[in-house]
């Protein structure tokens, strides 16, 4: 048995296989949003705004009409209804209408014939603003009396939950040890590779003029919500409104709402009557942001001698910038992940979201768990050094007993963390190696261990209905193609490929048979989207039903021409036959193993240039003929190929196809109690993960030399892929640990840009060792759960942890950055501190400026802009800098 | 560099080899060679992730040595000679590259995937065997964000190997 794969038998699933679409990809055939063009296709440009908060007073666009090459400019009031992506958040709108509430805000659009035109139309935009108070900090902005970011929501909280399960107090009361600490995490965006775009298109009706069908192309992970807010917004039924997904590249959640120029595209393009595309340059892409807020943690846990948890109290405030997005799902995730991975029998959790003058924070990669996971992780450590208990000991000390439902409501079947754990620390050589690496110099080297969990979809939808939260069409033609139409959104996960593997499993056919369409809400049937780890357990099992929906029509077909009961067919290899049959291919007979064998799913399928044929017949040969005709002529068969079935199955059924649909089980939606809609999932994912690290005590720097991740993903569908996912996602975790950040002056991004942001090059990415734990979930398809996510959560504490064991230095803010690690160490060492970040208090301003502070609030600060209210006075009050 | 000529209206007039074509085209001198190449040449292949020479999306082959398409003018590429993601594929065969990089899952979403390639196709015209190294330093001005580049180490690898044999 291979080191990672599965057991089951299978033909094509657990197979390492090439993605479907990796031709297109490789040969820049593949085509993304920016890549199309339309006859008469106009260029849309956007006007940001300077100020973090302002009213607008004027708004004069005469100048930018009157350029030629300007077809249209659209602003506020060409679209003011508001949308935003949860029923409890509508707060944005297109364009600004009366206010601007961050820098980068939407404040007009110009299409014209060509870039270059629309960027000097942009400038003869006449805005005349009036500032207004500003907030940058969350815990200045929820003391906020007036001048609120919205109006309907005082002192600037967005949201705030309460939650207490079981007896917190009577839990630390019997605890022996207690550690209590306040952590930090900075605030990281997804920069997808791909910077966002759209084209949009309305058929103009050519006797009226007026404008009539919309399509949209976007680099979207959520077609249906984008169609549904473009409805919306436009005031037009979804049926007039056509999404397609072409290829995206990349998301992690940056795509996973609807994003400005989305809705600003298709406003322009009604208003110009002509196709718009807008495409961000990458700036703008940092602008839009909706990644992960910076979140500040004050968290304690109480442990028993022998380690066991005995409660957790965390109070979570997140900086959601200027408008609601994700917001109450993300502060509800952070609550709700928070101890749902351990037996932790009393929890208590305040979570608050605030809305600060920066752009909007959403969902990003292991949304709302990572920061608190990087809290408590660390904090476990800690736990356990105080009790002179292994890190790995004391994880395995409180482990849940699934099938359990944590206090919190959470239903737990597959949970293969305690396997994870043995599986990264056999591989690590953990017992030999933790606390006994060698140091050279000033150069001290450790490792530590982290764990982390995450939903395979969440099991209530955004929008609350009854409605499944898949469905898939599957069409079998007579040329024997199989054609599946889902709503899965392929963002360069995988799913097309998935949706392939899994379909050409229950069929028992190749993968090369099967053509996917996927996210045309035109074509496809509803599919709520790429977000939340979803897309394999939910679509995955709504193709599973689609395609045994079909195999049962193919099967009682040919169970006739058989001669045998439904039962005792079998459809695998592109052959359809009675069980315990010999097979014959022309020529030779073999067993059915070795038939079989030959025919599955080699490596590199689709793009391998000698791949097997279709099958034995050339195609076409059976259909020309009449069936009825063969069927006499050749009286009953042992077995039939993959086209002889299926027609065979048409000429009994007319058409061929099937629909398959998933609605997560009632019984894993979770408690009662206001907020317990977000958390609950039908399956969650677990990972365990070890850093080995060294840090230069000298410089500062921090340097991760590997990483052993297992991760569980219930059943590896294709192992090259979630190794893929697992490694990619730890690779980002490793981002935020060490080094990405989004750095903040009075609300103006100081590092919009890839290079400021620092991801990770490939010349310092370390090896990541990926380990697939299967547990074999019992509702996920062929037990498979997520792998995109869930990793990335455990990788931040397991390099913080390995830091203390380098060098006993405990880092409770993100990124590790050499100057964070400097302050620490100088504090390990009782020297003078220096004035950094670390050991500072967040929030107070003139120390902390690169976060804003509370500067503008307060009236003071540099002045940035000529209508900054600061710009008056006090200037000379600012220290720090 | 050889003189360009100017039309009436102002638009500069370049012949240059693209792919293994003779291509002639007009643009302003402002025009970015990604733009000739996206726009005018009409070959998306090549992305624009980061308008700043950083992310390396936009990677090609000028003249031999590898270039970041979105801070060169298109000017600078009269009379040379560009290679392409969509030149890669020769005689309806793909190159040793563009396989190694699907078969060993070298890419996820694909967008930083043509840049890459043509990094690691210059690497491998200079250095036949490269080492781990000399992967990871011929590909650090290539950005991804998806796959934490084990894979696209293994794929460069992999490519090496097959080119050998």
């Amino acid at each position: 048995m291979a080191k990672n794969g599965s057991n089951g038998d299978f033909s094509v699933i657990g197979k390492p296989v090439a993605f479907v679409d990796a031709a297109g990809k490789t040969t820049g055939s593949g085509k993304y949003t920016d890549d199309l063009t339309m006859p008469g296709m106009l260029v849309g440009k956007i006007l940001h705004s300077p100020l973090p908060h302002a009213r607008i007073k004027r708004l004069d666009v005469s100048g930018a009409e009157q350029l030629e090459g300007v077809v249209a400019v659209v602003v506020g009031k060409d679209a003011p209804n508001k949308y935003g992506i949860l029923p409890v958040g509508h707060d944005e709108t297109a364009l600004a209408v009366d206010k601007v509430r961050y820098i980068g805000d939407n404040v007009a659009c110009v299409c014209a014939v060509d870039e270059s035109t629309a960027e000097r139309a942009l400038e003869l935009i006449d805005v005349e603003y009036e500032p207004l108070p500003a907030y940058f900090d969350p815990e200045e902005s929820m003391k906020a009396e007036r001048d609120l970011i919205h109006e309907q929501r005082p002192h600037n909280i967005e949201k705030d939950y309460h939650h207490v399960f079981g007896d917190p107090d009577a839990g630390f009361a019997a605890s022996d040890v207690i550690h209590e600490a306040r952590y930090i995490a900075n605030e990281v965006t997804h920069a997808a590779m791909e910077p966002h775009s759209t084209l949009a298109a309305f058929e103009i009706d050519p006797q009226s003029g007026e404008p009539g069908r919309l399509t949209v192309w976007s680099s979207t992970q959520v077609p249906y919500y984008l169609q549904h807010k473009l409805s919306l917004v436009l005031e037009m039924p979804m049926s007039q409104i056509r999404v397609i997904k072409p290829l995206v590249g990349g998301g992690f959640g940056g795509k996973s709402e609807v994003i400005p120029l989305e809705i600003i595209a298709a406003v322009a393009a009604r208003k110009a009557k002509a196709p718009v595309k807008i495409t961000y340059t990458r700036e703008e892409v940092f602008w839009a942001h909706r990644g992960r807020p910076r979140t500040i943690i004050d968290l304690k846990v109480g442990a028993k001698r022998d380690g066991s948890l005995q409660a957790v109290s965390a109070r979570v405030v997140q900086d959601g910038g200027a408008y609601c997005s994700y917001g109450v799902v993300t502060i509800l995730y952070s609550g709700a992940l928070l101890g749902a991975i351990y037996d932790i029998p009393n929890v208590r959790y305040d979570g608050y979201r605030v809305l600060t003058n920066k752009p909007a924070c959403g969902a990003m990669r292991g949304h709302g768990t990572v920061n608190v996971r990087f809290a408590f992780e660390s904090a476990f450590d800690e736990i356990a050094s105080k009790l002179a208990l292994d890190p790995a000991e004391i994880r395995r000390r409180n482990l849940l007993k699934p099938p359990a439902i944590t206090v919190n409501g959470l239903r737990v079947q597959s949970y293969g963390l305690p396997e994870c754990i043995d599986r990264v620390i056999e591989g690590s050589g953990w017992g030999a190696r933790k606390g006994k690496l060698q140091a050279q110099g000033s150069v001290r080297r450790g490792m530590g261990l982290g764990c982390s969990h995450y939903v395979s979809g969440a099991a209530n939808s955004i929008i609350r209905s009854d409605m499944p939260h898949s469905t898939v069409n599957i069409k079998i033609d007579r040329d024997g193609g199989v054609v599946v139409y889902t709503g899965a959104s392929d963002i360069g996960q995988g799913s097309d490929t998935m949706v392939a593997q899994v379909a050409a499993e229950v069929l028992g056919c190749t993968l090369r048979r099967v053509k996917v369409i996927a996210a045309d809400t035109d074509l496809t049937p509803i599919d709520i989207g790429s977000y939340s780890s979803r897309v394999t357990f939910m679509n995955g099992n709504a193709t599973l039903r689609a395609a045994e929906d079909v195999k049962k029509q193919i099967v009682s077909a040919a169970a006739r021409k058989l001669g045998c009961p439904p039962e005792d067919v079998v459809m695998r290899g592109d052959l359809v036959f009675r069980r315990g049959a010999s097979l014959v291919e022309p020529g030779r007979e073999q067993s059915a193993a070795e038939i079989l064998e030959a025919k599955d799913a080699p490596r590199g399928g689709p793009v391998s240039s000698n791949a097997p044929t279709v099958s034995g017949k050339v195609e076409g040969q059976i259909l020309r003929g009449s069936l009825q005709q063969k069927r006499k002529e050749e009286g009953r068969r042992d077995q039939l190929t993959f086209e002889e079935a299926v027609v065979a199955a048409i000429d009994f059924h007319g058409a061929l196809s099937g629909t398959g649909s998933y609605a997560p089980p009632q019984e894993a939606r979770g408690g009662a109690f206001k907020g317990s809609g977000v958390g609950p999932s039908p399956a969650y994912s677990y990972c365990a993960q070890v850093a080995e690290v060294s840090v230069d005590e000298d410089t500062g720097e921090v340097a991760v030399h590997k990483i052993w991740a297992a991760h569980d993903c219930g059943r590896a569908l294709n192992p090259v892929s979630v190794e893929g996912q697992v490694i990619g996602s730890v690779w980002m975790g490793l981002g935020q640990a060490l080094q990405e950040e989004m750095v903040w002056k009075d609300g103006l991004l100081i590092n919009p840009g890839m290079l400021g942001y620092c991801s990770p090059s490939a010349a310092e990415s370390p090896e990541i060792e990926c380990y697939i734990v299967e547990s074999v979930d019992p509702e996920g398809p062929f037990g498979a759960k997520e792998c995109s996510e869930g990793s990335l959560a455990a990788t931040i504490p397991a390099i913080s942890n390995a830091i203390y064991d380098a060098c006993g230095i405990r880092l409770r803010e993100s990124p590790f950055t050499p100057e964070r690690v400097l302050a620490a160490l100088r504090e390990r060492d009782q020297q003078k501190k220096l004035n950094l970040t670390e050991g500072v208090s967040p929030t107070a301003p003139e120390r902390f400026r690169e976060h804003g502070g509370a500067t503008w609030f307060a009236g003071k600060g540099p002045a940035r802009h000529e209508l900054d209210p600061a710009r008056t006075g006090r200037v000379s009050d600012v220290t720090g800098d | 560099m050889p003189s360009v000529s100017t039309s009436a209206n102002g638009l500069l007039q370049l012949q240059l080899t693209v792919n293994g074509k003779a291509v002639r085209a007009e643009v302003e001198p402002r025009t970015l060679l990604v733009e000739l190449i996206r726009d005018i040449l009409d070959l998306p292949g090549t992305h624009i992730g980061c308008d700043t020479s950083f992310c390396g999306a936009c990677t090609v082959l000028l003249n031999g040595r590898s270039a970041k398409s979105c801070t060169l003018l298109a000017v600078q590429a009269d009379g040379g000679e560009l290679l392409t993601v969509e030149g890669l594929e020769r005689d309806g065969k793909l190159h040793p590259v563009q396989q190694a990089f699907a078969e060993n899952h070298g890419l996820q979403c694909g967008f930083c995937t043509p840049g890459m390639m043509i990094s690691a196709v210059h690497l491998l015209e200079h250095e036949p065997k490269p080492s781990e190294q000399q992967i990871r330093k011929a590909i650090a001005g290539n950005c991804c964000r998806c796959t934490g580049y084990q894979n696209i180490f293994r794929s460069v690898a992999a490519a090496a190997g097959m080119m050998k044999g």
